[in-house]
């Protein structure tokens, strides 16, 4: 089966640059797998798990913010925020965890009546708490 | 005439300054090597970033419905000057320049009858800035904290140049920086981030993409992080310019000392001579004299 090349950077430094399978984009939208002969698409990222299968196993990266080019021949996952899932500690899931909470509740004091960015920051925590699930963490409360 | 223990004070003290000055040069050279190395490991988002939004921004720019992040608030009377320097002096002319430009750049709004609105990022630029300017500052912006600038610092920023635009504060923001080209020359450079500009690469045929939402909604959400993409790749230029100028600067400096030196023990050995043959003569003198 045909690879495509996947690239995952963020704005500090490359995490990934290697040939894979097939990669597993958490979209804003809803997860979509790209393989090889993918149509072309653009997608924004909602905060997950990227998992890309390729030769040597599978590699799980936690990816918070950004778009997904999709090519042909091609997937380059741009996140604002990218860790290998081996390097995501309790600590700094904690960090994640409280500054979506932050988010949330500064959304619930400037938009009393918009539901909008509060709904926002709620998905937010629930994003998070999904990724915990993911990677085996818990969220404290 | 200055006496000869006056000069050899001098001398030790110029010694010690040219000790400092090559010090600084040295951790100078040392952290350029990083600032580049965090620069070049940031390019390729920011290519990639950059050339996704030309494809959107070259779609959506006709359309009436563009973002203001875009389009543009549809005038252009207040200015928002954003103005990056370090946060500490002795690197040549750099933050010197960055403040001239910006300083220009200021005076030509101005008079074109605009209103001026400045944020200051680093100490130097707003002790430069402040008399000439000073009552048009709006904000400022510490790193002093700051070893490496992350992505998070720009982050901030952006967050803070956001905000204003959200709330009506400007029409047109614009950045300053310093170009890295290399360790002696750095281009100070002017770069208008809202209304957002990007350079659309005409030879690569972007092929038709299917939109995940739609591409409203993505140019929407990724326009507040290009503003943010663009001060980050701003920090880290300025960030290797400012170790380049402070490099060159203190290498320039580090051989003016060692000319000073070299003059003054010139002068310091012909005064111990003279006085020397002073001496002697008095001697001598004195001997004949009997």
């Amino acid at each position: 089966m045909a690879n495509l090349q996947f690239d995952l950077v963020s704005p500090e430094r490359r995490l990934a640059s290697l040939e894979a399978s097939a990669v597993q984009i958490p979209g804003a939208d809803g997860d979509l797998t790209a393989m090889a002969d993918h149509a072309p698409t653009i997608t924004t990222l909602r905060p997950g798990v990227l998992s890309v299968t390729h030769s040597g196993g599978v590699d799980d990266y936690i990816v918070i913010g950004g778009f997904a080019e999709i090519t042909q021949t091609g997937v380059s996952v741009l996140a604002e925020r990218a860790l290998p899932k081996a390097e995501v500690t309790q600590e700094m899931y904690d960090g994640l965890m409280a500054e979506a909470k932050e988010a949330h509740a500064t959304a619930q004091e400037i938009f009393k009546n918009e539901p909008g960015p509060v709904d926002d920051a709620a998905k937010l925590i629930s994003d998070m708490v999904a990724i915990g699930g993911h990677i085996g963490l818990t969220a404290s409360n | 005439m200055p006496n000869l223990k006056d000069l050899k004070n001098r001398i030790a003290s110029v010694k010690s300054t040219r000790k400092i000055t090559k010090a600084m040069q040295l951790v100078a050279a040392a952290k350029l090597r990083r600032a580049q190395d965090a620069a070049e490991a940031s390019r390729p988002y920011t290519e990639r970033f950059n050339a996704v939004m030309a494809g959107l921004a070259s779609g959506a720019a006709g359309s009436p419905s563009a973002p203001k992040l875009l389009s543009g608030t549809g005038s252009d009377n207040v200015h928002l000057l954003v103005v990056m320097t370090a946060e500490r002096g002795l690197c040549g002319g750099f933050n010197g320049n960055i403040a001239k430009l910006a300083k220009t750049h200021a005076a030509k709004l101005l008079a074109a009858g605009k209103t001026v609105k400045i944020v200051t990022v680093g100490k130097k630029g707003r002790d430069a800035m402040k008399r000439d300017l000073g009552d048009h500052f709006v904000g400022h912006v510490d790193l002093t904290e700051v070893k490496r600038v992350g992505y998070v610092d720009a982050q901030n920023i952006a967050k803070d140049v956001l905000a204003r635009f959200d709330g009506g504060e400007f029409d047109v923001a614009t950045i300053f920086f310093a170009r890295f080209e290399n360790v002696v020359t750095q281009h100070p450079t002017a770069l208008q981030v809202i209304p957002a500009q990007f350079e659309a690469d005409e030879s690569a045929e972007a092929p038709l993409y299917d939109y995940e939402p739609s591409e409203e909604e993505i140019l929407a959400d990724l326009l507040p992080r290009g503003v943010a993409t663009q001060i980050f790749a701003a920090l880290l230029e300025n960030a290797a310019s400012e170790q380049g100028a402070r490099m060159s600067a203190m290498d320039n400096a580090t051989r003016n000392a060692g000319e000073m030196i070299d003059d003054l023990t010139i002068v310091y050995n012909r005064s111990r001579q003279a006085v020397i043959t002073n001496e002697l003569i008095e001697i001598i003198s004195g001997a004949e004299a009997l």
